[in-house]
């Protein structure tokens, strides 16, 4: 499948983690403005793939290798000279768990604008509302800003999580099963918002919930033992998959 | 399990008992303010400020000291070095073995190096031998701290666009509460080790206005008061080990305190 103008574009990606062979000759173009995940089964690779994006694998201290290329707006982040913390800068990330900053909730969102150089606490204080409102969460923290953001729920950590990312104002949205450890009505607001982030961002999710894929993914990449199988609008995907492999992780034949 | 805490806090308090009860008599306010007169060690009037200021002088002087070098050797291998280089196993390694080596050897060997660069003991001499006895411990308390600290939190503060220093700085902040128990264990080494000071830092009736002057130490001054034959004297030795253990009681409910006040935003 060829995306017309790809945000972000992977060629011929492979990662092996010491001896093992994790990706294997990777290619997909990510399309801006829309929402892609991953599917497929656990250790498949596909959170391997989403760290590659920011470049979060080569910072484990583990034995990596990583050949290939990510172009993000045309630019390798794996060419030698690359500044990977303007790259990094580009991108949120969302984890399995929300991990808060240690910090109160105003400084889990000023965090990211502070590093970057913003000083102006009048700046800091309209950031702050507005990337809480836009996650929903201003109502329920306006009172309590400077209390530690570790009192707050789950589901409200993730949202705050969100909102720290959304912060450092990224073009790119990765999630890596940002709703595993939530319950529902929290898993819903967040794949709410993600639809509604992607008026203005790219976002890639991570995901082993077929249903979840299916409710907020333009486009669905399988992926399978460290290989794309397939990759496609995700109602063609799900409908009317190509590969057998696909029909069959689509059935509940593959786990 | 009873019966093993009981032998253990039942001998705690049996030491503080001896401590206390030898030593309330002679604890007066000469005792903490002023310094040897003529004739002390033989009974005579006179305090051990001498050896209380020096002492704090000393602890707080390589606490600081130790701190500046043994955080960035954290940082180093938690942070910067990758995981599995030799250079943080060997590391690891060494301070594990430095960890285990009696004092009075750190003693022998600040002697040895002042001998080697014709040095009289001192202040400085006594701070930076405690300094190379504390950093093992230092280290290690540190270093375990920052290990269990979840590396999703690495992950979230680069993806934010943070460099490595910026992250450091993160995971330092998750870890102050640990950090604080590694100091108040050093401190508590360093204030009550008298082999390390004997042959660095000296003794003297005086209080010390330079790093190169002699310094007296509480641990000295019970160990010369103890072996006195007088009684009065002996029993001035008491009063010091009671008026070390209060300064390590203030440190150690003074540290309690921050690190509640600190770890409210912890993970």
């Amino acid at each position: 499948m060829t995306i017309a103008s790809p945000h972000i574009s992977v060629k011929n990606l492979n990662v092996y983690i010491g001896e093992a062979h994790i990706l294997k000759n990777i290619s997909i173009d990510i399309p801006d403005k829309k929402i892609t995940s991953f599917i497929g089964p656990s250790g498949c690779g596909k959170t391997t793939l989403l760290k590659t994006l920011n470049r979060l694998l080569d910072t484990s201290g583990t034995d990596v290798r990583i050949d290939g290329k990510v172009l993000v707006d045309g630019e390798d982040l794996y060419a030698k000279g690359t500044e990977v913390t303007h790259i990094r800068k580009k991108m949120g990330l969302l984890s399995q768990r929300p991990f808060p900053l240690p910090m109160s909730i105003y400084d889990n969102i000023a965090y990211g604008p502070k590093i970057h150089g913003e000083r102006d606490k009048k700046v800091l204080d309209e950031i702050v509302e507005r990337y809480l409102r836009a996650t929903a969460l201003w109502d329920e923290v306006k009172d309590r800003l400077h209390g530690p953001a570790t009192r707050l729920s789950i589901g409200q950590q993730q949202r705050l999580c969100l909102a720290r990312g959304l912060a450092v104002e990224p073009e790119i949205i990765l999630g890596d099963e940002p709703t595993s450890a939530l319950d529902p009505v929290s898993t819903q607001r967040i794949e709410e918002l993600f639809l509604k982030l992607k008026d203005n961002y790219t976002l890639v999710l991570v995901t082993h919930i077929l249903r979840q894929a299916r409710r907020v993914s333009d486009y669905i990449a399988f992926i399978y033992m460290g290989e794309i199988v397939e990759f496609a609008p995700t109602e063609e995907l799900l409908l009317n998959p190509k590969e057998k492999m696909t029909k069959d992780y689509i059935r509940g034949y593959v786990s | 399990m009873g019966a093993s805490t009981l032998i253990i806090v039942g001998s705690l308090f049996m030491i503080l008992w001896t401590i206390v009860s030898h030593g309330i008599h002679s604890l007066n306010w000469d005792l903490i303010s002023k310094s040897p007169e003529g004739g002390f060690y033989i009974g005579k009037s006179g305090g051990i400020l001498n050896a209380i200021i020096g002492s704090i002088y000393i602890t707080l002087g390589s606490t600081l000291l130790g701190l500046m070098v043994s955080i960035p050797i954290v940082l180093y291998i938690n942070v910067y070095a990758r995981k599995k280089s030799k250079l943080v196993a060997i590391t690891r390694l060494a301070f594990d073995v430095l960890f285990g080596i009696p004092s009075i050897v750190y003693g022998a060997f600040g002697f040895t190096i002042m001998v080697m660069l014709g040095l009289k003991t001192s202040l400085l001499a006594g701070i930076v031998t405690v300094t190379l006895l504390i950093i093992p411990i230092l280290v290690r308390a540190m270093d375990e701290v920052i290990r269990i600290i979840p590396y999703e939190l690495a992950d979230a503060t680069y993806a934010l666009g943070a460099t490595r220093w910026e992250t450091g700085k993160v995971l330092l902040r998750q870890s102050v509460p640990g950090i604080l128990t590694a100091v108040l264990l050093s401190f508590g080494r360093a204030i009550g080790d008298a082999a390390c000071v004997l042959f660095t830092a000296g003794y003297t009736d005086n209080i010390p206005t330079s790093l190169s002057q002699p310094a007296a130490t509480l641990p000295l001054a019970i160990f010369f008061q103890l072996s006195s034959p007088i009684q009065e004297v002996q029993e001035r030795a008491y009063g010091a080990a009671l008026i070390l253990t209060i300064i390590v009681l203030i440190i150690s409910i003074g540290a309690k305190y921050f690190s509640k006040k600190l770890s409210k935003n912890k993970i």
